[in-house]
């Protein structure tokens, strides 16, 4: 535990006075502050130095006690015995306060301050009720997870949570989870849990909305004469008749095929087949001579 | 209106230890919307994050109202470039 020169900590002298104090706490404050510096854990801790200075030096009885003390701490033996039975006392009363969501009182003091003042500070605005931070997380998951519904546990700043991923989650949705982010101050609501969604998609499926598409392909034969196929949907095989003289880059929709739709258990958009024909490769003879055939009769029509 | 997703201005107030001019001074800046109901006047519970911030910035930190605004206008920029970047890094 070393000693702390909260005059330094505020960059004043030790002869400013009250006005000097605000002054110099309110500067470093609008810089330092949580809300001004989101995530940036080091404006943090000097936020919470900067606090605990003006904690100090802005109270006449705790300034007074620091200058006599402050330097010599060390040897302050009878009044730090004297303080730590006082804040016995007060934790034993559950009366100590910490640092805690959305509250940026900015209570968590150094072993320092404790030791010469206890644990608890002013807390000027304490009394008021804050409601926890929200938390904001991103679960990535694969297109094949999202198409039924499931349950999974997330950990979340060290909490375990199970949720319901409903079927039909789009990717980038964002879904709350009501009470689940930081814990409210002086008896506030919780704050709330916001769960990005991810979706990887690894599929030959693609996906718009609740509809899927896909190509398949088609041997020229099948394509001129017509039949039936066997095709991949997202949840298995289907058999699907071809009409004769299917072009290339038709498209049929099967419906009900495609993607279930978000909360609305039973419905599933359509999945839409685009047909690529393959012409044959490496002909024989015969089929050469088929096909020249073939050719004369469509163009002469004989 | 689902008056579940609302908490009176006035309640607010009441909890938060905040003047009612505070709450109508961000409604005139344009930083809060007010619903009002059956002749009472309503914030959105979704905002009281928002609220909550405002309110430090203003008793704490001594940031007079377009300081708020500005303030305000900043940081949703900012969150918006760190939702770009967590979205761009998940892309690499």
């Amino acid at each position: 535990m070393e000693f702390i020169d909260y005059y330094k900590v505020l960059e004043l002298s030790n002869t400013a006075n009250e006005a000097e104090i605000k002054k110099a706490y309110r500067k470093l404050a609008r810089k330092y502050h949580p809300d001004l510096n989101p995530n940036d854990a080091n404006a943090k801790k000097k936020f919470q130095e900067i606090n605990e200075a003006n904690e100090v030096l802005s109270d006449p009885e705790k300034r007074k006690k620091y200058d006599q003390y402050g330097k010599d701490w060390k040897h302050a033996d009878e009044f730090n015995n004297y303080k730590r039975s006082q804040d016995n006392k007060q934790q034993s009363e559950g009366s100590s306060q910490q640092w805690g969501g959305g509250d940026f009182s900015g209570e968590d003091f150094s072993d320092f301050f404790g030791s010469m003042f206890g644990r608890q500070g002013n807390g000027k605005r304490s009394q008021a009720k804050y409601r926890g931070q929200d938390f904001n997380a991103e679960l990535q998951l694969s297109l094949r997870d999202v198409f039924t519904t499931h349950k999974q546990t997330l950990t979340v700043n060290g909490k375990s949570i199970r949720i319901t991923i409903p079927a039909g989650v789009e990717n980038g949705q964002v879904i709350k989870i009501s009470g689940h982010g930081g814990e409210g101050v002086n008896g506030g609501p919780n704050g709330d849990l916001y769960i990005t969604f991810s979706i990887i998609n690894n599929t030959n499926f693609k996906r718009e909305g609740n509809n899927l598409f896909s190509d398949v392909e088609l041997d020229l034969y099948t394509a001129v004469l017509g039949g039936d196929i066997t095709i991949d949907t997202f949840d298995g095989k289907v058999k699907l008749p071809v009409k004769a003289e299917t072009q290339n880059g038709m498209k049929v929709k099967l419906k009900g095929k495609g993607f279930p739709v978000y909360k609305r258990e039973g419905e599933f958009g359509d999945l839409y087949v685009t047909f690529k024909i393959n012409t044959p490769i490496n002909l024989s003879e015969k089929e050469k001579e088929l096909f020249k055939e073939l050719s004369k009769i469509r163009n002469n029509g004989n | 209106m689902e008056i579940e997703n609302f908490i009176p201005a006035k309640y607010f107030c009441e909890v938060y230890k905040v003047d009612a001019s505070f709450v109508d001074s961000l409604k005139d800046y344009g930083l809060i919307t007010i619903v009002v109901y059956e002749e009472i006047e309503y914030i959105e519970k979704e905002k009281l994050n928002e609220l909550e911030k405002m309110i430090r910035l203003h008793y704490d930190l001594n940031i007079n109202m377009e300081g708020i605004e500005a303030i305000s206008h900043l940081l949703n920029k900012i969150d918006t470039l760190q939702q770009e970047i967590n979205a761009l890094k998940s892309r690499l």
